[in-house]
C-alpha cells in the first residue's frame, strides 16, 4: 500500500506538468551546466522561441519562467548517431521497418526520410534517455542495426544477419528531432551510407578487392553521367550499371559535397578506405572502426571523423579481433573527432548512448570528450555545428535537466526541452508500468486503468 | 525393507530439492533413486556400462580446482553482502577459500591473514549471470562456432550445453573483468526443450570440466513463445503456434512420466528387462524428480501463467522464467509460486513478445514479499556490465517512489541469481561458510565509472585490473591483431 501511494503520487505529478510552449521565455537556473564544450557552475540557460538565448552565470531575465536546477546538471540533448529512430518500430516485424531496402534500382537514391514516423513509440523512450536528435541511417550489411540477440541468432529476419543489400550503397541518412509533434524531419539526405570490409565484400561478390574496384568504377560512371546528362537522356551514353536515380544521388558524393558513411572495422580496411577517399576526393565518415586504435594517427592525419561504439570489445568475427574498450580513448587522444553510438542500431536502445559514453570514460576517455562525443561532435560531423548539440546562443533549445551526472544510470532526465518545447515525461512503457505498479490485486482488471 | 529404503531415498531427494541444491552430494541428480539401486540386497546383474543412468549419474564430472589462494582480510571497504546488509568500513575474512566472517571495523582478523586494503572502494559478492551463451555462441561468432541451438527438432532435451562449450571464448575473460564469477551456460531458445545448461565457475580452463561447478544442479532450458513456433512453423512442422508449443510440452512430460515410472518399477521389482535408456526422457525425468531445474525462456505474462499450470499438471517446479519481460504484470503470482524472474532492464521492442518491457520490471518484481528478482544478460557484452543494468533498474524503481537501498538491489545480480541456479547455499552472498567469490570495485558498483579492481573466486585472485599477471588471455587471443601492441590507455590483457 505504501508502494501504491507513492506511485500514484508520482503519476499524478507527471500528469499535471503540462508541456510548455516553445515561445515562452524560460530560464534554467542554478545548475551545473555542460554546454557541450565547457562547464559552468551555477549557470543560467535562457531559452526563447525555440532557441538558446544565453548561457552564463547571470540572473534570469524578468518575466521568465524559472526552472530551478540547483543540485542538478543541465546538458544539451544528446544526438544518436547511426540510429534507426523513427524508421523502425519492432525489429522483427518487417512491415514496420522502413530502413531496409532491397530494390535493385533504388540503392544510393533510397531516402529514409520518407519513412519516418513522428508517432513512433520508440521516440518518447529515447527522449527519456536524453536523446533529442538522431542521425537516421538506412540498414546495411555489417551495420549495427537490428537485434543481435544470441538466442535468436539462427533466425534471419531478426536483426540484419540475413540482410543482403543488392548494392554497394545502402541509401541516404536523415537528421530528425525527437520532439512530440507531426514532423520530426530536420534535414533529409545528409549523408550516403556504404558498407566496406566483410559486409561490403559480400555485396561485391565475396572479396574486398572486388568491392574497391567496383566502387571506383561506380564513381567513374557517376562522373561520366554528371558530365553527359543530356546524352544520357537521349540514350547516347554507354550503358551504366546504376539506375538514373542512383547516379543522380551519388553526384554529391562523387564531388565531395555529401559525406559517405563507411562501415568498416578492420585496421587494414580502414587504411584502404582512407586511401580510396583521398584518391577519389570523397569525404568520408568511418562507422564502427573497431580496430581504429591501431591506425589512430592515420585517421587523425586524414581528418576523418569516426562513429563508434566504445563497448564493442569482443570479436564478433575475424575483422574485429583487435577490438578494445579503449578505442574511443586512443582515437580521441590522437585527435580524431569521435561520436559515440548507442546499442543495436540506436532504436530501442538509443537511450543507452549515455551509458556507452560513461563506459568510454571509465576506459580512459576524458569526461569532457565523452560529452562532446554525444552532443557537439555529431552536429559537427553532420554539418550542423552551432545549430544543435550545444548550449550556446542561437542553437536549438534542446536542453535536458538531469538529476545528476547524465552519464550515470542512476540519474534521470527530469525536464526535457526540444527546440524549446517541453516534452511530457512519459512513454508507452511508463503507462504500462503505472498500470501494473499498483500491485495487480485490484477489483477491476488492469485494462480499466489508464 | 527395500520399499522402506526407497522411501528414505526419495525423502532425501526431496530434502535436496527443498534446499535448492544438492551441492555436497557430489551427484548431479537422483532420478531413478541411484542410492537405492546401488545397494539393493538382491544380487542382480548390473546392466552393461552406460545403460543404467543410476550406475553413473555424473558422467562428465567436474575437475574444477580453485586457483591458488591466500587467507585474507579485506578491510575498510563499503560492503554489500548480497543478503541485504550494507557495512561501512567493513571487514571480510576469507579462510581456505570460504567466507569466514563479515562484519564492521572491529571484526577480529585471525592470525596469518593477509590484509587487503579496500578503503574508498566497494566489496560485493561475485556477480552471477544466470543466462549466458559464452562458449556455445562464442566470439568470434563465425561459421564453425555457432553451437548453441540444436534446432533440428522441437524437443532436444537430450543435448547438454556443456558438450558445445568452448572454454577459449575470450568472452569469459571479459565477463570476469566485469566481476562475473559464476555463469549458467544455456542452449538457445529455438526449441521447446533446448537441452541442459551447465553452471560454471569463471576461471580459465582448457576443458569444460575444469570450469564446471561441482555439485551445481543441472538446468533444463525450455522456451515459450515466438522462437519455437517461428522456427518449426516456418518448416511447416509443429509447433507452429503457441498452442502447438503447449501440446509439445505436455506430450513430452507424459512420455517422461511413463519413462520414470518404468525405471522406478524396474528398480523396485527387479523383474523383466530394464527400460531402454533415453537421454531426452532422462533429462525430463530429472525435472520430475526435482534434480534438474527448469530454466524457462518466457517473455509474456499470459504464457508464464500457462507454464505454471503445466508444471502443476505434471508435478514439477519451474525455477526461473528467463527474459521475463512481462514479469511485472504477474509479480504476485511469481512470488507465490516461488519462481525467479530473470530480466533485462533496457532490452525491448526487438520482437512482439518483447514489446511490453519496462525498465522498472525488476523493481516491481522485487517489491513482492518472497520474490526473486534477477538481472541477467543473454549477451557477451551485457554480462560485463550487469552492475550497470541493475543500476538502471534501480533508477527506474526509485523514479516511481520506491525506496530501494543499493544493498538490496545488489542481490539482483548476486544472491537472487544464485537462488535461480540452485546454488545459493554455495555462493551469491558474503556470509560465513560460503565460497569466497568476491569483487572489489573501484567505486560504488551502481556507478557507470566503477570497475572491478580485483575478482576472487573461491578466495583465489582470478583478475586484477592493475596486475597483468592476473589478466588471463585465452589461447584464441594470443598473437591476434592488436596483441601486444601498446597504445595510450590500452591495457594489455584486458579487452
Amino acid at each position: 500500500m505504501r508502494l501504491r501511494t507513492l506511485i500514484l503520487a508520482a503519476v499524478s505529478a507527471a500528469a499535471v506538468a503540462a508541456p510548455a510552449l516553445a515561445q515562452e521565455l524560460t530560464a534554467i537556473t542554478g545548475g551545473r551546466v555542460l554546454t557541450g564544450t565547457s562547464v559552468i557552475e551555477n549557470g543560467t540557460v535562457v531559452i526563447r522561441d525555440g532557441r538558446v538565448v544565453s548561457v552564463g552565470t547571470g540572473a534570469a531575465p524578468s518575466g521568465a519562467r524559472i526552472i530551478d536546477a540547483r543540485g542538478k546538471v543541465v546538458a544539451p540533448g544528446f544526438v544518436a548517431v547511426d540510429s534507426g529512430l523513427g524508421g523502425s518500430e519492432i525489429s522483427s516485424v518487417g512491415g514496420s521497418d522502413d530502413l531496409t531496402n532491397g530494390a535493385n534500382t533504388i540503392s544510393a537514391s533510397f531516402d529514409v526520410s520518407y519513412g519516418l514516423d513522428p508517432w513512433s513509440f520508440t521516440l518518447p523512450v529515447a527522449r527519456l534517455g536524453g536523446i533529442t536528435r538522431a542521425i537516421v541511417v538506412p540498414s546495411h550489411p555489417g551495420g549495427s542495426g537490428g537485434h543481435n540477440h544470441q538466442d535468436d541468432s539462427d533466425f534471419a529476419g531478426v536483426g540484419d544477419g540475413g540482410f543482403q543489400s543488392p548494392s554497394l550503397f545502402a541509401g541516404q541518412a536523415a537528421i530528425i528531432h525527437l520532439a512530440a509533434g507531426t514532423d520530426i524531419l530536420v534535414k533529409p539526405r545528409v549523408a550516403m551510407v556504404a558498407p566496406f570490409g566483410e559486409a561490403g565484400a559480400g555485396v561485391a561478390g565475396g572479396a574486398r578487392g572486388a568491392e574497391f574496384v567496383q566502387f571506383r568504377e561506380t564513381l567513374a560512371e557517376v562522373r561520366l553521367y554528371a558530365r553527359n546528362k543530356a546524352a544520357y537522356d537521349r540514350a547516347g551514353l554507354r550503358d551504366l550499371s546504376l539506375s538514373r536515380a542512383d547516379l543522380e544521388a551519388l553526384i554529391p558524393v562523387a564531388n565531395g559535397s555529401m559525406p559517405l558513411i563507411v562501415t568498416v572495422r578492420r585496421a587494414a580496411d580502414i587504411q584502404q578506405v582512407l586511401r580510396l577517399a583521398r584518391e577519389e576526393g570523397v569525404r568520408i565518415i568511418l562507422d564502427g572502426a573497431e580496430e581504429g586504435w591501431l591506425v589512430a594517427d592515420q585517421i587523425a592525419a586524414a581528418g576523418v571523423p569516426v562513429l563508434l561504439n566504445p563497448i564493442s570489445n569482443l570479436p564478433g568475427n575475424l575483422e574485429t579481433r583487435a577490438t578494445r574498450m579503449q578505442n574511443a580513448a586512443v582515437l580521441d587522444a590522437a585527435g580524431v573527432l569521435i561520436a559515440i553510438k548507442g546499442n543495436e542500431g540506436s532504436v530501442h536502445r538509443a537511450r543507452e548512448t549515455r551509458y556507452n559514453a560513461g563506459n568510454a570514460v571509465s576506459h580512459g576517455l576524458p569526461y569532457d570528450a565523452a560529452i562532446e562525443a554525444i552532443t557537439v561532435n555529431p552536429a559537427k560531423i553532420f554539418g550542423m555545428a552551432g545549430q544543435f548539440g550545444e548550449l550556446r546562443p542561437g542553437a536549438a533549445a534542446d536542453v535536458v535537466v538531469w538529476s545528476g551526472d547524465p552519464l550515470e544510470p542512476l540519474s534521470i532526465a527530469e525536464t526535457i526541452f526540444i527546440g524549446g518545447a517541453e516534452q511530457a515525461p512519459t512513454s508507452r512503457q511508463f503507462l504500462l508500468r503505472d498500470r501494473y505498479a499498483r500491485g495487480g490485486e485490484e477489483a477491476m482488471p488492469p485494462a480499466y486503468i489508464r | 525393507m527395500r520399499l522402506q529404503r526407497l522411501r528414505g531415498a526419495s525423502l532425501a531427494a526431496l530434502a535436496c530439492v527443498a534446499l535448492t541444491a544438492c551441492a555436497t552430494s557430489g551427484s548431479n541428480g537422483s532420478n531413478g533413486d541411484a542410492a537405492a539401486a546401488a545397494d539393493t540386497d538382491e544380487a542382480r546383474e548390473p546392466l552393461a556400462r552406460g545403460l543404467d543412468y543410476a550406475a553413473n549419474p555424473d558422467p562428465f564430472p567436474s575437475t574444477y580446482r580453485g586457483l591458488p589462494r591466500d587467507n585474507m582480510a579485506i578491510v575498510g571497504g563499503t560492503v554489500f553482502t548480497g543478503a541485504g546488509q550494507r557495512i561501512d568500513n567493513g571487514v571480510v575474512i576469507v579462510t581456505d577459500g570460504r567466507i569466514a566472517a563479515v562484519g564492521g571495523p572491529s571484526t577480529p582478523i585471525p592470525a596469518g591473514h593477509r590484509s587487503v586494503d579496500a578503503r574508498g572502494r566497494f566489496v560485493t559478492p561475485g556477480v552471477i549471470d544466470t543466462h549466458s551463451h559464452l562458449g556455445v555462441y562464442p566470439s568470434p561468432g563465425v561459421q564453425g562456432m555457432s553451437d548453441g541451438n540444436e534446432a533440428t527438432q522441437p524437443n532436444t532435451a537430450e543435448v547438454w550445453a556443456e558438450h558445445s562449450l568452448w572454454p577459449q571464448d575470450p568472452g569469459f575473460n571479459a565477463a570476469r573483468a566485469g566481476g562475473v564469477t559464476t555463469l549458467q551456460i544455456l542452449p538457445g531458445s529455438a526449441n521447446l526443450f533446448g537441452g541442459r545448461g551447465v553452471t560454471v565457475r569463471n576461471i580459465p580452463s582448457v576443458t569444460m570440466q575444469g570450469m564446471k561447478m561441482p555439485g551445481a544442479p543441472y538446468g533444463l532450458k525450455m522456451a515459450c513463445g515466438e522462437n519455437p513456433s517461428r522456427v518449426y512453423g516456418s518448416r511447416n512442422s509443429s509447433p507452429a503456434t503457441g498452442m502447438g508449443n503447449v501440446a509439445g510440452y505436455r506430450a513430452a512430460f507424459i512420455a517422461a512420466r511413463e519413462y520414470k515410472a518404468k525405471w522406478d518399477k524396474w528398480r523396485e521389482d527387479g523383474e523383466g528387462s530394464p527400460p531402454t535408456r533415453n537421454l531426452e526422457l532422462e533429462t525430463l525425468a530429472g525435472v520430475l524428480d526435482g534434480s534438474v531445474l527448469v530454466q524457462n525462456h518466457c517473455y509474456r505474462a499470459d504464457e508464464m501463467a500457462v507454464m505454471i499450470d503445466i508444471a502443476k499438471e505434471f508435478g514439477y517446479k519451474i525455477t526461473a522464467f528467463h527474459h521475463a519481460v512481462e514479469a511485472y504484470k504477474v509479480a504476485p503470482l511469481l512470488a507465490r509460486e516461488g519462481i525467479c524472474a530473470d530480466m533485462w532492464t533496457g532490452w525491448w521492442g526487438f520482437k512482439m513478445e518483447a514489446l511490453d518491457a519496462v525498465e522498472a520490471n525488476a523493481a516491481l518484481v522485487d517489491a513482492q514479499p518472497n520474490s526473486c528478482a534477477v538481472i541477467h544478460s543473454d549477451d557477451a557484452e551485457l554480462t560485463q556490465r550487469l552492475n550497470q543494468e541493475a543500476a538502471a533498474a534501480l533508477a527506474a524503481g526509485r523514479r516511481i517512489g520506491m525506496n530501494i537501498p543499493e544493498e538490496r538491489a545488489i542481490s539482483w545480480i548476486t544472491l537472487n541469481p544464485a537462488r535461480s541456479l540452485g546454488i545459493a547455499d554455495q555462493t551469491g552472498s558474503l556470509e560465513a561458510g560460503k565460497r569466497a567469490d568476491v569483487v572489489i570495485w573501484s567505486a560504488n558498483p551502481f556507478s557507470v565509472y566503477a570497475r572491478a579492481d580485483q575478482v576472487f573466486i573461491d578466495g583465489g585472485l582470478a583478475f586484477d585490473r592493475f596486475n597483468p599477471a592476473y589478466q588471463p588471455v585465452s589461447d584464441f587471443e594470443l598473437g591476434q591483431p592488436g596483441y601486444g601492441v601498446s597504445a595510450a590507455n590500452v591495457t594489455q590483457g584486458a579487452r
